[in-house]
């Protein structure tokens, strides 16, 4: 039986928002290494980006003292993305954001990251840390998903 | 890090004969472009400018909270009668842009030609 061979590449950035860039174009690299198309590509940078963002402000509260730790896993036809922070983690995840509440000022304009993270990925977990740290958000993106 | 948005405003007439304000875009819209895309769109004379034409042609990097940015300029030209169109996304961007629904309040099209003979 074949076994599965995984590939790891981590990327600590620093909680200052544009730094998730960083974290972006890494991921980029290594999916295209993996043989995404592009278009699955830019799904996983603006995934990463979000989570990153999300890391960086509501994790990390922009604590410069703090990183993100960004962790991408290949395993034949899948890439995993860890990005962990030393915030609580979620209590609930947030509902989905709605374009006319918005526009007629009923909710805050704001509030898209988590919905886009898990539009555009295979796969999104928020997981809560141990002792209230190093919560994670993961996410799973397919190399076949175009094939299905 | 992120790069500097930078913006500026064309006075251009649609060939219809309507004016239209084109706020030109580049660099990064995040959480820093608050001035460049509120700012400029705010600038702008409300009682003449009733259409608004956003060119993200020179636009790379559009994140969540460059987004709501964008809604917010929705927002205040709802509720100044004005009506705001969009040419430049690129492929990924033009679905982020239907998915959160922004395609509902701003019309996109692919380019600046066809934007103005819409309008």
């Amino acid at each position: 039986m074949k076994e599965a061979k995984t590939t790891s590449v981590e990327v600590r950035l620093p909680s200052r928002l544009g730094y998730e860039k960083v974290a972006m174009s890494t991921a980029a690299a290594v999916a295209k290494l993996m043989g995404f198309k592009d278009e699955r590509v830019e799904d996983l940078k603006t995934a990463v980006a979000e989570a990153c963002i999300n890391a960086i402000e509501h994790g990390n509260l922009l604590n410069e003292g703090l990183s993100v730790g960004v962790v991408l896993s290949s395993v034949d036809d899948a890439l995993e993305v860890k990005v962990i922070d030393d915030g609580k983690g979620l209590k609930t995840l947030p509902p989905k954001p709605d374009i006319d509440r918005k526009i007629h000022g009923e909710e805050d304009p704001r509030g898209m990251g988590m919905f886009l993270i898990q539009a555009l990925v295979d796969e999104a977990e928020w997981v809560k840390g141990g002792n209230g740290r190093s919560s994670y958000v993961r996410l799973v993106i397919r190399l076949d998903k175009d094939a299905e | 890090m992120q790069t500097e948005t930078k913006a500026r405003v064309d006075q251009l007439n649609s060939p219809a004969g309507h004016p239209v304000a084109v706020l030109r875009y580049e660099g990064d819209i995040a959480s820093t472009s608050k001035d460049a895309v509120l700012g400029t769109y705010q600038s702008l004379p409300k009682a003449s400018t009733k259409l608004v034409l956003l060119d993200f042609t020179k636009v790379d990097y559009i994140n969540s909270s460059g987004i709501a940015l964008v809604i917010q300029m929705l927002i205040e030209a709802s509720n100044s009668g004005q009506k705001v169109y969009a040419f430049g996304l690129s492929p990924h961007f033009t679905k982020v842009f239907t998915m959160v629904g922004i395609t509902k309040y701003a019309g996109l099209f692919p380019n600046q030609a066809e934007a103005l003979a819409a309008l």
